[in-house]
């Protein structure tokens, strides 16, 4: 065994590893750290490939942003993660059913693949000669692609005007700090001196 | 180059500007208060932008290294959605309003899923056309929610939503595995890979790409989202969902089949034909219980999604001409039904329940007289334009070879008539009960009077339309 198929297979390990744990494990903290190992291992894979930005942007993205996210969230939500569990337990069998007959049918799928003639050339053609990974996608993303690219940015324009339209609330019956109200109060004004005779009321 | 690119989707490009702008301008003046004025606007930028996209583009252009093309059928289908849009805004604004329901990110949402549409139907790459269709649907997903204080308001858009990803899903594995096959997204290049026959692998990626498809038409057996979103959601967003989304889908699955898969017709060819006889007679079938006109409107679209599928079906440029003039027909048609269907209110509450209707023609006989048209048509019945709308598909898949979808989809549309009828039963003969009150405003007064009109003139010669669907078929199928 050569080393790099020696690493392929720690790394493949490892991952898969981490993905299960991070679905079965009891402690939705220790999920999330699964899960980050999961994606380390993942890197690796993709160094492996010869993916090195992609293996960066796994690290730094997945790993440094929105695993971190994910503790927080697990954290700071008060959410009853064994009664979620029961209810995963109650559909398990099902579930299971089923993933091994998609699994069937992905592998009747895949063992009579074929590539059409000339696939290769055509999966190699959109990057010409030796470029680094990073030049190369940015040739893609911001060259070719520019279109999808900017596409992309308006799906993302459309999440947030959605989240927005669909979440916010302008309640009326709160009251709310009015900084220039506060700054123009004249403090000669906003009190009023009465002088009340003994044993009279106002 | 670049200068070339940027001339060919110069609507798109100012459409999403517009939309910013719009959004921008709104957040920062009246907020609401501007909505109106927004949404009126909106309508203008739309039937601007259909008339510079009808009357300017000519020819075939395919740029962004293929990913976008604009022909005949793109120019087609976009001026069809635009116009659609554009009616369908103008008619939502005083219901709308009069619910608090104008929010000024409606019209804004509506443009930018006008852009995805504009796209998909233009896409020319797996990834343009994923792009495209993925722009549309979540601006879709959230306006169907925009009641957001109602329970099935909120629940039209949740089952759209997680519906819409699995379909979204499917999508996605079936253009993998195209791309898988193929080596490329560009579908110029898989129509060079698949060419005469297909690989096994390549099937299983063309029938999850169709499943996909069916769901964003609506066409059975992926059909069951459709009552409950047409329910749910607010009257003028139905109106909407029933009509530009549709025509865009349909251009979609038309580009995708005759332009990446133009090589293997046979293949598709089936799954198509077997789509459509199944919408037709589930649309038929499952629409003569209801009794609510949003989810019976669900289920006529249904059916008509299976008839215009009959032209694609076919797989001949004729049957891609009779799709398109299938879809302009069907649209004019729910556009003027829903400007009845809007109207239809009690005390200033909508009412959806067809027994309403009952005697209706007593009170309104004008605007009775015109839903009868706008039914008969929707039913078929000659001498309305909807019936040469079937006429056309059905000739399209008679020519093809496929006498039996044809004399299927004529049993089809005498099931379905059933319930068209029934409508108007209730408003000619039906026992009286608590009156509608709602009165018309002059634009869906409008609306609905020039589409009736436009349902019996038509028959002169379809508006010309017939010869521009031609050139925009012939633009698709060679």
């Amino acid at each position: 065994m050569t080393v790099a198929a020696f690493v392929f297979y720690a790394f493949s390990v490892s991952t898969i590893l981490g993905g299960l744990m991070t679905v079965v494990s009891r402690n939705p903290v220790h999920s999330v750290l699964w899960l980050i190992l999961a994606f380390l291992s993942a890197a690796g894979l993709f160094v492996l490939l010869g993916a090195e930005f992609v293996a960066m942007l796994l690290m730094i993205v997945y790993v440094g942003a929105v695993a971190v996210l994910f503790l927080f969230v697990v954290m700071m939500l008060d959410i009853d993660f064994a009664a979620l569990k029961a209810e995963m337990a109650r559909y398990m069998p099902l579930a299971l059913l089923i993933g091994v007959i998609l699994i069937m049918q992905l592998m009747m799928a895949f063992g009579v693949w074929g590539f059409s003639e000339g696939a290769d050339a055509r999966l190699a053609a959109p990057i010409s000669g030796d470029v680094q990974n990073t030049a190369g996608l940015g040739q893609l993303i911001y060259d070719k692609y520019i279109m999808l690219f900017q596409l992309a940015g308006l799906i993302l324009l459309v999440a947030m005007i959605g989240a927005i339209v669909l979440t916010l609330r302008h309640r009326q019956d709160i009251k709310r700090q009015d900084i220039l109200a506060q700054m123009y109060r004249d403090p000669a004004k906003a009190m009023e001196l009465k002088d009340v005779k003994p044993g009279q009321g106002l | 180059m670049i200068t070339a690119d940027i001339q060919t989707v110069l609507p798109e490009i100012l459409l999403s500007v517009y939309a910013m702008i719009a959004l921008i301008f709104a957040v920062y003046t009246g907020k609401d208060k501007v909505a109106p004025l927004l949404t009126t606007l909106t309508g203008i930028v739309f039937l601007v932008l259909a008339g510079w996209i009808g009357l300017n583009g000519s020819g075939t252009s395919s740029v962004f290294d293929g990913a976008f093309v604009s022909d005949a059928f793109s120019r087609f289908a976009k001026v069809t959605v635009l116009v659609a849009a554009a009616a369908v805004l103008v008619m939502s604004q005083d219901y709308m309003s009069r619910r608090g329901l104008l929010r000024f990110e409606y019209p804004v949402l509506v443009a930018l899923a006008v852009v995805g549409m504009m796209v998909m139907v233009s896409a020319g790459d797996l990834m343009a056309l994923y792009m495209g269709l993925e722009l549309q649907s979540l601006a879709l997903y959230v306006v169907a929610s925009l009641r957001r204080d109602s329970v099935k308001s909120t629940e039209a858009g949740l089952k759209y939503f997680v519906l819409g990803a699995l379909s979204s899903g499917l999508l996605l594995y079936g253009a993998s595995l195209t791309y898988g096959f193929a080596g490329t997204t560009l579908f110029s290049g898989i129509l060079e890979a698949a060419n005469e026959e297909v690989s096994l692998g390549l099937l299983f990626g063309l029938v999850f790409l169709m499943s996909g498809f069916a769901f964003k038409v609506s066409a059975a057996p992926f059909h069951m989202w459709t009552p409950d979103v047409y329910e749910g959601a607010p009257t003028p967003v139905t109106a909407f969902f029933a009509t530009a989304p549709k025509v865009a889908a349909m251009g979609l699955f038309a580009r995708v089949v005759h332009d990446a898969f133009g090589g293997v017709t046979g293949d598709w060819q089936q799954i198509v034909a077997f789509l459509s006889v199944l919408s037709m007679f589930v649309g038929a079938v499952a629409a003569i219980g209801q009794t609510n006109i949003k989810r019976l409107m669900a289920y006529s679209s249904i059916a008509h999604m299976g008839f215009a599928l009959m032209g694609l079906a076919a797989g001949t440029a004729f049957g891609v001409q009779s799709m398109l003039i299938y879809m302009v027909i069907y649209v004019t048609m729910n556009v003027g039904t829903f400007a009845f269907i809007l109207a239809m209110e009690k005390d200033g509450r909508p009412v959806t329940d067809i027994a309403a209707l009952k005697m209706y023609s007593k009170r309104e006989p004008l605007r009775a007289l015109a839903m009868l048209v706008l039914l008969f048509s929707l039913a078929g019945v000659p001498p309305m334009i909807g019936f040469f709308g079937k006429f056309y598909v059905l000739r399209a898949a008679y020519d093809a070879g496929l006498a039996w979808l044809a004399i299927a989809g004529v049993v089809a549309s005498v099931i379905g008539a059933f319930y068209y009828l029934r409508i108007v039963y209730f408003m000619y003969f039906g026992e009286e009960t608590d009156a509608l009150d709602g009165k018309m405003t002059p634009v869906l007064w409008t609306m609905l009077m020039g589409s009736a009109a436009i349902m019996i003139v038509g028959v002169v010669n379809l508006f010309g339309i017939e010869p521009i669907a031609a050139a925009a078929a012939g633009a698709l199928v060679n």
